[in-house]
């Protein structure tokens, strides 16, 4: 029989990634900071000052369109990173741990395929932990504010159905902007049979970069950092539309990808699976 | 006796019987594994001749699951050659690998996925496996195991042997040419392991090969029909279990009250005499124990023994059993080999 081209084991990767209680248990408590953040504008009595708290915080009381971009902007340093370190982290390495590891292997899944796999499902989470933080921003503030016409940071006004488009634009920066550390969440996972160490590597080089960017001394590094784009979707608000940051993000996460994969492939093909 | 021990120590393979390498499913030549310094698989030459259960015995790290990871492409050899299914490992693992089902250094699956969902996955990542039989393959394997109550439950609730059950299921969610089997009754309680056994004959009148490992000789004697022994990660022996059986040497037991004349004859004929352990005397005689009956026709020693006055009132030859033949073949036992 001919081989499939092996779109059965992404959809696999897929279930299996999702129907994770750990998975879920990390897209709940993703949503539930954008709820948090409308709850405590919210309750408020005092109006946030501008230029206070978390970029955007205090337009949120004049459009509840405004909790998603925030909430985003104050996942993005840290919960963000974490949960996708998580996943990255476990995707060789926990197979090796539970033992599947060589079971995959044997189907045979096949080392490249599996390596894309895994990183495709990496790729997949980036996305809804993104899609979720600013889904669930979306609801609440529609929930707990007037919605309306949103001004941008050059002044314009976009439609309200505009502003959907933008925040969706917004999620896709974001979850561009988590390929690199994805992708070197696989090439740690590569290394080791314990998820947790190559969970806990990702993570740590994320704060790592984001340390690094902001030391001045450091500016010469600053445009290598897989970081430094971060926060640089401020620019998708603008009108009309600035795509600078926009490419040279993906520029730079196409890199890491590239080598990341690169390395995690030269490890992983000739790697004597002992698990 | 002292010669096998010197076999093992030298590392010779002692070769019952050539086989030609047309007809093996697994052939290795000088297979070395080295980690670090030290060699887990040390030169060995295995040759699983086509539709054999083949038991691939050794006391705990003589290096059989080395060497099953080596044969699978799970890791790389350090030198030698392996073929397997005729194909040039690892190269060829991609068209060979489809072909074996294999259960390696015990179950591992998901915790959180049932019996089922677990399969379904093991399953999609063949790229060969249609998706249309998939559901109906999965099914049908679990039957074969006797999961199917179990199959809904969540792994993480299975027990040691459940685990074990549904990683043989897994090895059989396609007609396979080969199967690889390590420790494949690990876990499983008296009934389970004589599914297994029965499940291997089944397999093996059905035209699977088999390569079982074990460290029990008692299984391995029960369901296989060639053996290897592996001891300190060198193959000792190999070959169908019935010529290891034989080769092992014979022992006369004579039975009489002439215990010194009887040892003499028996020093003569070029046996060693001894004292055999354990011989009941249910004349109040003594038996005399020769090892190695040298090429001898047993009513040659009894006349002889008869010829020189010795009152023979009991007279067996003894084969070694398979057990005492692992024990000399691997030195150690059945202890571990460090």
């Amino acid at each position: 029989m001919r081989p499939g081209l092996g779109w059965a084991l992404l959809g696999s990767e897929l279930l299996v990634l999702f129907r994770r209680l750990r998975t879920w248990a990390m897209l709940i408590a993703l949503a539930a900071v954008p709820i948090l953040i409308a709850v405590a504008v919210k309750l408020s009595s005092r109006p946030t000052a501008p230029g206070r708290g978390p970029l955007f915080l205090d337009r949120i009381t004049q459009n509840g369109l405004f909790v998603a971009v925030t909430a985003l902007v104050v996942c993005v340093p840290l919960f963000l990173p974490l949960t996708v370190g998580v996943v990255a982290g476990d995707t060789i390495a926990g197979e090796a741990s539970l033992g599947t590891l060589r079971y995959l292997l044997l189907a045979p899944a096949g080392r490249i395929r599996l390596l894309l796999v895994k990183y495709a499902g990496a790729v997949a989470f980036c996305f809804a932990a993104t899609a979720t933080v600013a889904a669930s921003g979306a609801l609440a503030g529609f929930v707990l504010f007037p919605v309306g016409p949103v001004t941008l940071l050059s002044g314009d006004t976009i439609s309200v159905g505009e502003s959907a488009w933008r925040s969706l634009l917004i999620a896709a920066y974001i979850t561009v902007s988590l390929l690199g550390l994805s992708a070197i969440g696989l090439l740690i996972s590569t290394f080791t049979d314990v998820p947790v160490g190559a969970m806990a590597a990702t993570i740590v080089l994320s704060v790592v970069s984001q340390v690094l960017d902001n030391l001045p001394q450091l500016e010469w590094l600053h445009p290598w950092l897989f970081s430094h784009h971060w926060l640089g979707f401020a620019d998708l608000l603008r009108q009309p539309i600035s795509w600078t940051s926009f490419g040279e993000n993906a520029l730079l996460q196409a890199g890491y990808m590239a080598v990341c994969g690169a390395l995690a492939y030269a490890k992983f093909s000739n790697k004597d699976v002992l698990s | 006796m002292n010669e096998s021990r010197t076999a093992a120590a030298a590392g010779a393979t002692e070769r019952m019987a050539p086989v030609r390498s047309s007809v093996l499913a697994i052939e290795t030549h000088g297979l070395v594994k080295r980690f670090g310094h030290r060699s887990a698989v040390d030169g060995i030459d295995l040759a699983v001749p086509l539709g054999s259960v083949f038991g691939f015995l050794g006391p705990n790290g003589s290096g059989k699951t080395t060497t099953i990871r080596v044969l699978l492409g799970l890791a790389s050899a350090t030198r030698g050659d392996v073929r397997v299914l005729g194909k040039e490992m690892p190269r060829a693992l991609a068209s060979v690998l489809p072909e074996v089902g294999a259960l390696v250094e015990g179950p591992g699956f998901y915790p959180f996925l049932s019996g089922t969902g677990n399969l379904m996955r093991l399953d999609a990542a063949d790229p060969h496996a249609s998706s249309s039989t998939r559901r109906q393959r999965v099914y049908e394997a679990l039957e074969k195991v006797g999961l199917s109550h179990a199959a809904g439950k969540k792994v993480r609730a299975y027990s040691l042997g459940m685990k074990q059950r549904l990683g043989l299921a897994n090895a059989m969610l396609r007609p396979r040419v080969l199967l690889v089997l390590d420790e494949p009754t690990n876990g499983l309680d008296p009934q389970g392991t004589r599914e297994v056994r029965n499940l291997v004959r089944s397999l093996a009148a059905g035209g699977t090969t088999v390569f079982v490992s074990s460290h029990l000789l008692a299984e391995v004697e029960q369901m296989c029909s060639h053996v290897g022994v592996m001891s300190a990660g060198r193959l000792v022996a190999q070959g169908p279990i019935e010529e290891l059986r034989s080769a092992g040497q014979a022992h006369v037991v004579v039975q009489t009250p002439d215990v010194d004349l009887a040892s003499r004859v028996l020093a003569r004929l070029g046996l060693v005499p001894g004292e055999a352990p354990g011989m009941g005397s249910p004349w109040g005689t003594t038996a005399v124990l020769g090892t190695g009956i040298n090429g001898r026709a047993p009513e040659e020693i009894v006349a002889a023994l008869v010829a020189d006055g010795v009152r023979v009132r009991g007279f067996t030859v003894e084969h070694a059993s398979l057990e005492e033949r692992f024990v000399s073949l691997t030195g150690e036992g059945f202890g571990v080999v460090g």
